[in-house]
């Protein structure tokens, strides 16, 4: 148990949440210990470039943080350790090997881990999911030996994996279960725009289309993708991309309340004391909006880091922030903010081909999707954050200004 | 190296920094964990959460803003003539000295 003094938080998870919150702390002037352990060997990296460039062998200098940076904040960063239990009336964490480790404040943020198919076929060679930096560079390698990807999932990390494979010429199907792509996180319309994107660069798009299993060669290597209408697609790689799974075990086997992820408040809290969790494995409130959230985005990661710091050193909780996401896909930069599923109306404010989509409810901007057009997510972010009412036709006129259609 | 002075709207503190050149000044101040500059987007101008205000008599060395940058700024809610997203700022020699504020954050 630690004595409580000096005081020694401990981060489980060097994801974006679990750095930043080490960061943060040392920002803020905390001058106790800082633990923070990852479970995987490399040095806390920004996952947004892997289903990027990266897997198409545009090796990004990705490190969250420079190479001193540990050193010189004095965090303790340990990597390739993994937590196996917490036992938060002890305040312990345990390592495996059985180290313990006392704090006076845990912080757990071990992210999410991406759903596998449990269909046959799925043990063959050349199937893999996309997480982390080390199953970026296997699909690298498989993909550098020129075969043709399948893609399973039509969600943010399929399409942006697909797109960067399209720029490089490799033959890509995307096969979605449900009827159009982006099905839980976007818009109709934004769904629309980008599977013609997509097809006029020559990714192949089927929807209503259910995998049922995977057919290998002697090599033991994925040859072919099985969909429930018989169809069979010629493959030689294969991305799952069907979203993730929060990584709460510690957390449940702890006792601490879960539901789908880790529960907290608008403090990154949970239901035991000095215990709070971040990011992609926590379930958390929006401002404004009644009931609980699961949301997988740096932006959401990054404000909860935040909170936990602002409660665990007792400072005023941050103001909360418009939920936020991007995504670059071929020429196209997108960015996201609020909630489509909040909407009842939809506007569309286009020119030449750059502009964007905002969802209105009762008349308020509740949600925006932008392409190539800064301008019209800053300001539809704004109009979130004020719950402003707008005039639908001024917004929809790309030759008035954005400051003119408040009403 | 150049030196940078990052001084800390909301409290006034300075912080000195030794930079490389070649480097945003985004990087260089993420590496010294300067306070307020978060940088989500990891420096793909996508996110406008590095920007500071760069003091007066460095603004004309520092390369004009992209379409992208000025986007983005525009509609920052403490934006200034002086500001500039840190990422899309190039350390050069020609910038050692070069003071910038990190705006207070809205609270």
């Amino acid at each position: 148990m630690n004595s409580g003094y000096p005081p020694r938080v401990v981060i489980v998870g060097a994801g974006h949440g679990g750095t930043n919150a080490a960061a943060f702390l040392r920002q803020q002037r905390f001058d106790g210990e800082i633990v923070l352990l990852g479970e995987e060997s490399a040095a806390p990296y920004h996952r947004p470039p892997l289903s990027k460039k990266y897997v198409v062998g545009v090796g990004a200098e990705i490190d969250l943080k420079s190479f001193d940076f540990y050193r010189d904040q004095e965090i303790q960063l340990r990597l390739g350790c993994r937590a196996t239990s917490v036992d938060p009336i002890e305040r312990e964490v345990v390592l495996e090997g059985d180290e313990r480790i006392g704090y006076s404040s845990i912080i757990l943020a071990t992210g999410a881990r991406p759903r596998k198919l449990a269909i046959p076929g799925a043990e063959l060679g050349g199937i893999g999911t996309l997480r982390t930096v080390v199953e970026a560079g296997r699909i690298r390698e498989f993909l550098s030996a020129g075969r043709e990807l399948v893609i399973i999932g039509g969600g943010y990390i399929g399409l942006e994996v697909a797109a960067a494979c399209r720029t490089k010429g490799i033959a890509v199907t995307v096969v979605e279960r449900e009827d159009r792509l982006l099905a839980r996180v976007a818009s109709a319309q934004l769904s629309r725009f980008l599977t013609e994107h997509h097809r006029s660069h020559g990714t192949r798009i089927m929807t209503s289309a259910n995998v049922t299993g995977f057919h290998g060669g002697s090599d033991g290597m994925v040859s072919a993708v099985s969909l429930a209408d018989g169809t069979e697609i010629d493959c030689g790689v294969v991305l799952i991309g069907v979203g993730a799974e929060p990584s709460d075990e510690l957390a449940k086997a702890a006792g601490i309340a879960c539901d789908s992820g880790v529960i907290v408040d608008d403090q990154a809290r949970t239901s035991h004391e000095a215990v709070y969790a971040v990011g992609d494995m926590t379930r958390r409130p929006l401002d404004g909006r009644p009931g609980l959230f699961r949301m997988e985005s740096i932006p959401s990661a990054v404000e909860q880091a935040g909170q936990a710091v602002a409660a665990i050193l007792k400072r005023p909780r941050p103001k909360p922030e418009v939920p936020w996401f991007w995504s670059d896909q071929f020429d196209l930069k997108l960015k996201m903010a609020g909630l489509v599923q909040d909407s009842d109306t939809s506007v569309a404010r286009f020119a030449g081909g750059k502009g964007a989509f905002f969802h209105l409810r009762n008349g308020s901007v509740v949600a925006v999707e932008s392409v190539n057009a800064s301008p019209e997510f800053m300001a539809g972010k704004k109009f979130i954050e004020r719950r402003s009412t707008v005039d639908p036709n001024a917004l929809a006129d790309s030759s008035l200004p954005l400051r003119k259609v408040e009403v | 190296m150049p030196k940078i002075t990052c001084i800390d709207n909301s409290d006034g503190s300075t912080r000195e920094l030794d930079v490389d050149s070649g480097g945003s000044l985004m990087e260089a101040a993420v590496s010294s964990n300067v306070p307020g500059i978060v940088a989500e987007c990891g420096g793909s101008c996508s996110c406008a959460t590095c920007h500071v205000y760069v003091d007066a008599p460095w603004l004309d060395k520092i390369d004009e803003p992209e379409p992208e940058e000025s986007d983005l700024l525009e509609f920052l809610d403490n934006v200034s003539d002086c500001s500039r997203l840190s990422c899309q700022v190039l350390i050069t020699d020609e910038l050692d000295g070069l003071v910038v504020r990190v705006p207070e954050t809205a609270d």
